[in-house]
């Protein structure tokens, strides 16, 4: 056992193929993202494919070639729709993502910045709705603006921007109390000055990373509040909907409806999570990669 | 001990009361009408004074926070409030569903805990090997799967494919009465899934603190005596490096609540956490405000359950400096 681990990976191996094994990850990571994000946008406009076409003749067919997905029980491709539900969700996580980092930077830099009686009170109020369990505050929230995009957002972002508050604030601190902030102050800088000059620039890089991170778990909530029934409208399948409507077909004993849409979360999640774990590994190095997700 | 409880108690009642406080502002500030929710498809063809003297009766024509301040005072009197979609008082509610989700949660929980310990014992011991590999790897991918997604598909293989188990609910359908042996073969599989969930973070946390443990310098001591490998993985590494993770233990509540919430829907699972999908379908608003309340309160008792046996297990810790 290295006990040096001077590039601090996940894997800490017995350092024959370190290196590799990293490369190979952060590579496989960034082409299944690409990959992702791609056939999510070109794929619509593209291909001149209903992904609502109905072919009652070819109703739930097993993977082919035909059909690598399969077709659910109206004879619809699943492939097409997994591609299409993929895209529902992907924007979902990132509107929510983003509004999430918004509230959570706002607030942390507030703190960090403002000290006193302000800081005391907005962690307090982070420290109060992170004991209300997430999934259970969003359903709340959902339940009563009724189900639909918008709420489904809110809900996600008013849920998740506590970790990344938490964080800015701790960085913001850190920042502080570094000289040049001090040089800043003695330079006649204003309050304002000295927040959006200084220490705003310095909590991008954390604030970016945790929105990136973040994108994974506003799909997971999305598609959770969707299999509820909570979630978005059925004309807009996203992923959740997806297995949720496929929960018929799998009691009849077809697999393929509900397998392929619950994948498509999987592996963009993993690529997200390894592409930021080599990010952070990147802009902190001296700090051990930890346990992500 | 006792006064540390006593004192971490007292501050989470000022955060109950928020919690409840903002619970009804979220109410107050939705479309949401409690007085349609309460007369349900019988509001369409009601006349205007009806629905008036329903509100009134119901006591929604005051401003939220008044209406707050009567929840509040009836719940510490042990009154709740009407569930609408159960037709029930809701502390009935509460208490007929409670037990099995307790029992669902802790058998998932020891199930998690207990495989999590094997598996990242046997991932620590040699890290970078294909064992350790498969384990982590396995680990990040279920920790990325949904539950529903894993309950569904475990229902598919062992309920459709093998008829091994049973689909969902607590007995089977034509029995009347709930059996040992009939709970005991319906919960294999949710509780069985709901400890998936926990499984991954559990197991990596184990095989971090062992791996941490074994290369430190103790273990390199032991190792220098001739002490057996067994005894350094089991009883100097294991220990050393579990501590820390049974400590967090305590802090993994929301994320049970949450696999919960999930497990018991597929399942069909009579515990709170399916009524709470339930009430939320049919926005049945004082169910919905006791169970959020209550979850909380399940949080907050994990914390102070950490911290007591941080406090407890970690020697360097001491009571009174908390």
């Amino acid at each position: 056992m290295t006990c040096e681990a001077p590039q601090g990976t996940v894997w800490r191996s017995y350092g024959t193929d370190r290196r590799s094994t990293r490369t190979v990850r952060v590579r496989v990571s960034a082409a299944l993202v690409a990959v992702t994000v791609l056939a999510v946008l070109l794929v619509p406009p593209l291909v001149q494919l209903d992904q609502q076409a109905v072919d009652l003749q070819a109703k739930l067919l097993p993977p082919s070639w035909a059909h690598p997905f399969g077709t659910d029980d109206l004879g619809r491709d699943l492939l097409l729709r997994c591609v299409y539900g993929l895209r529902v969700s992907l924007l979902v996580g990132v509107a929510a993502a983003l509004a999430a980092t918004l509230i959570g930077t706002a607030v942390g830099a507030a703190a960090g910045a403002l000290g006193g009686w302000a800081e005391r009170g907005l962690m307090r109020l982070v420290d109060t709705l992170s004991s209300v369990p997430h999934l259970l505050l969003g359903i709340f929230i959902v339940a009563m603006f009724r189900p639909g995009v918008w709420p489904v957002v809110v809900s996600v972002a008013l849920t998740h921007w506590l970790s990344t508050a938490r964080i800015v604030r701790a960085e913001v601190l850190s920042l502080r109390a570094r000289p040049f902030i001090d040089a800043a102050v003695s330079g006649g800088a204003s309050r304002w000055r000295v927040a959006i000059r200084h220490l705003l620039p310095g909590v991008l890089p954390q604030a970016a990373l945790a929105a990136v991170l973040m994108v994974p778990h506003a799909m997971w909530h999305e598609s959770a509040l969707s299999f509820l029934g909570l979630g978005l409208p059925t004309h807009l399948a996203s992923l959740g909907n997806l297995i949720q409507g496929a929960r018929g077909s799998l009691l009849a004993g077809q697999w393929w409806p509900t397998l392929f849409p619950g994948l498509l979360i999987i592996v963009p999640t993993l690529a997200i999570a390894g592409l930021a774990g080599a990010w952070r590994e990147r802009i902190n190095p001296r700090r051990r990669s930890e346990l992500m997700l | 001990m006792a006064r540390l409880a006593g004192r971490r108690l007292l501050f989470a009642a000022p955060i109950l009361i928020v919690v409840t406080f903002g619970v009804f502002a979220i109410a107050a500030a939705s479309p949401f009408d409690p007085v349609k929710a309460y007369a349900g498809t019988a509001a369409l063809g009601a006349d205007a004074e009806t629905l008036a003297r329903l509100r009134e009766n119901l006591g929604v024509d005051k401003p939220f926070v008044a209406r707050w301040w009567d929840w509040l005072t009836a719940a510490l009197g042990g009154d709740l409030g009407q569930s609408s979609v159960m037709r029930q008082p809701v502390t009935q509610v509460i208490g007929e569903r409670l037990v099995w989700s307790a029992l669902l949660c802790a058998v998932a929980f020891v199930v998690a805990v207990l495989a999590g310990t094997v598996l990242g014992v046997l991932a620590a011991r040699r890290p970078g090997s294909v064992l350790d590999r498969v384990v982590t790897s396995l680990a990040y991918v279920l920790e990325a799967a949904p539950v529903f997604w894993l309950s569904l598909l475990a229902i598919w293989l062992t309920a459709l494919q093998w008829g091994l188990l049973p689909a969902g609910g607590l007995t089977d359908t034509a029995s009347e009465q709930v059996t040992f042996g009939q709970v005991t073969r319906h919960i294999v599989l949710p509780a069985g899934i709901l400890a998936v969930s926990q499984l991954p973070w559990f197991t990596l946390y184990v095989r971090q603190g062992v791996a941490d443990a074994l290369a430190e310098d103790p273990v390199r001591g032991a190792r220098a005596r001739g002490v057996s490998e067994r005894t350094v993985l089991l009883g100097h590494a294991l220990r050393s490096g579990l501590l820390p993770v049974l400590t967090l233990v305590g802090s993994r509540v929301p994320e049970l609540i949450t696999g919960a919430l999930l497990v018991e829907s597929v399942f069909s699972w009579p515990g709170i956490a399916a009524a709470t999908v339930e009430a939320a379908t049919a926005v049945d608003f004082p169910l919905l405000a006791a169970l959020t309340t209550l979850a909380t309160a399940a949080v907050l008792l994990g914390n102070l359950l950490a911290d007591l046996l941080y406090g407890l297990f970690d020697p360097r810790v001491k009571f009174h400096d908390m």
